[in-house]
């Protein structure tokens, strides 16, 4: 209910800041979008971009959650392995996105690949430092029991390490859905064809900006529904010992 | 059973455990004593295998079992589950078994920190004595506990160990709980800290 009158104070917000800007070029009413809308939803556009943009978040996200926590495991455990590799994490955590964005359209080409890959490794370092605190907070008692009791790797890993970093799996990848997508759209906006990226550009250029919000706009609606469908159900399930 | 031959374990430059030799045969319980910050849970984890740098040789089955100070149980995974995790070729109701030995018989579904810190104990000694160890090794397990709370507890170690017959080593600073447990006592003292 809080979420929802927050959400409403939001939009209180831009329809007095429409009304004192008053030119809709600028600043249109929120209501003044639903007929640009509307029109992009029925003609297709609108879920064709969505679809693609989605899909590279999707690919960018499993891809940088997936090196990022073993990289930010091992870094965490091994204080060894750390030391070599956290001077490259520092370095690529301070390369600004749109560096590596650039150079991999030029090294690998204006193609999806190159595309997944510039926010795949924009979003690597972020997750790895999140998992390494992770790593590092790990229970020596818990590691003795396990060793002691020879448990298998595997269920040690799902049972015994996964619950000690879930909080952090949880803050990286919220963290990663709003950084990530951010990054598709300026990956889509210097170098693709499709994607509310690419979306943006074209009414930036026509300076068209009920088109730029309703397509931005959109796609923090798909952002939203992802972390209240997804990421918190998923993070209440991994949290429910501590509230039995 | 154990086999223990330590030459000499250190801790950097400094010195810890030297020329420390004995034997527990199966059934057998050994208390170690000793003043605070000796080396007796030093000497524990070189016999669990936690901590493998030293100089000399421990002969020990792979069977063993351990109970910590703190009952370090998986808080997030349910009273079963902390048995069934770790024995992973227990059947369920060898493992609400295991429970039922404890005390906490019908707890199955709660998670570790909806019990009380006596039945988390109890849930320690329900894991370790689950898989029938030849091995058992405890470091203070009563510590923390009020009298009546541990007396009861030192008993159903006891029988436990009596059904079960590991091999075991224990720490403790209690003469009591040492007299009541231990079929021998063994006592470390000095610097670097030898058995005497």
């Amino acid at each position: 209910m809080i979420r929802i009158l927050s959400l409403f104070a939001l939009l209180a917000v831009w329809v007095v800041a429409a009304k004192l800007t008053a030119d809709p070029q600028i600043l249109p009413m929120p209501i003044a979008l639903a007929r640009p809308f509307w029109s992009e939803l029925i003609s297709g556009d609108l879920p064709y971009h969505l679809a693609m943009t989605a899909l590279r978040v999707a690919w960018a996200f499993s891809l940088a959650m997936s090196i990022g926590l073993i990289l930010g495991l091992v870094m965490g455990i091994f204080p060894k392995i750390d030391k070599w590799l956290d001077p490259w994490l520092v370095v690529f955590l301070n390369l600004p996105a749109l560096v590596l964005i650039v150079l991999c359209y030029l090294w690998i080409g204006l193609n999806e690949t190159a595309a997944i890959i510039a926010v795949t490794l924009n979003k690597i370092p972020n997750v790895t430092t999140i998992i390494r605190e992770g790593g590092r907070a790990l229970d020596p008692n818990l590691a003795a029991m396990g060793k002691v009791f020879a448990m298998r790797r595997r269920t040690y890993l799902r049972h015994v390490i996964l619950p000690q970093i879930a909080p952090f799996i949880a803050a990286a990848a919220r963290s990663g859905i709003a950084v990530i997508w951010k990054i598709v759209l300026v990956v889509e906006f210097l170098g693709r064809s499709d994607g509310i990226g690419f979306q943006i550009h074209l009414y930036f250029q026509l300076f068209d900006v009920a088109m730029v919000l309703v397509y931005s706009l959109s796609f923090i609606a798909v952002m939203l529904l992802v972390e209240w469908l997804v990421v918190q159900p998923w993070e209440r399930h991994t949290r429910r010992w501590r509230d039995a | 059973m154990i086999k223990v031959k330590i030459t000499s374990k250190n801790f950097g430059e400094t010195a810890v455990l030297r020329d420390i030799q004995f034997e527990v045969a199966a059934g057998e319980t050994v208390a170690i004593v000793g003043r605070s910050g000796i080396g007796k849970s030093t000497l524990l984890k070189l016999i669990a295998g936690t901590d493998t740098s030293f100089t000399g040789t421990i002969d020990c089955s792979k069977s063993r079992s351990i109970v910590f100070q703190e009952p370090t149980l998986l808080p997030w995974r349910t009273t079963l589950q902390n048995i069934t995790l770790v024995h992973e070729t227990l059947s369920l109701s060898a493992a609400r078994d295991a429970l039922a030995r404890v005390g906490i018989a019908g707890k199955d579904d709660m998670f570790p920190g909806q019990l009380s810190l006596g039945q988390q104990r109890r849930l320690s000694l329900a894991r370790a004595f689950a898989g029938r160890p030849d091995v058992l090794i405890m470091d203070e397990p009563f510590v923390s506990l009020d009298t009546e709370t541990a007396s009861e507890m030192i008993s159903l170690t006891e029988k436990l160990i009596r059904d079960t017959r590991p091999a075991t080593v224990f720490v403790t600073h209690s003469e009591d709980e040492a007299q009541r447990l231990g079929d021998r006592i063994l006592k470390l003292s000095g610097s670097p800290a030898t058995l005497v």
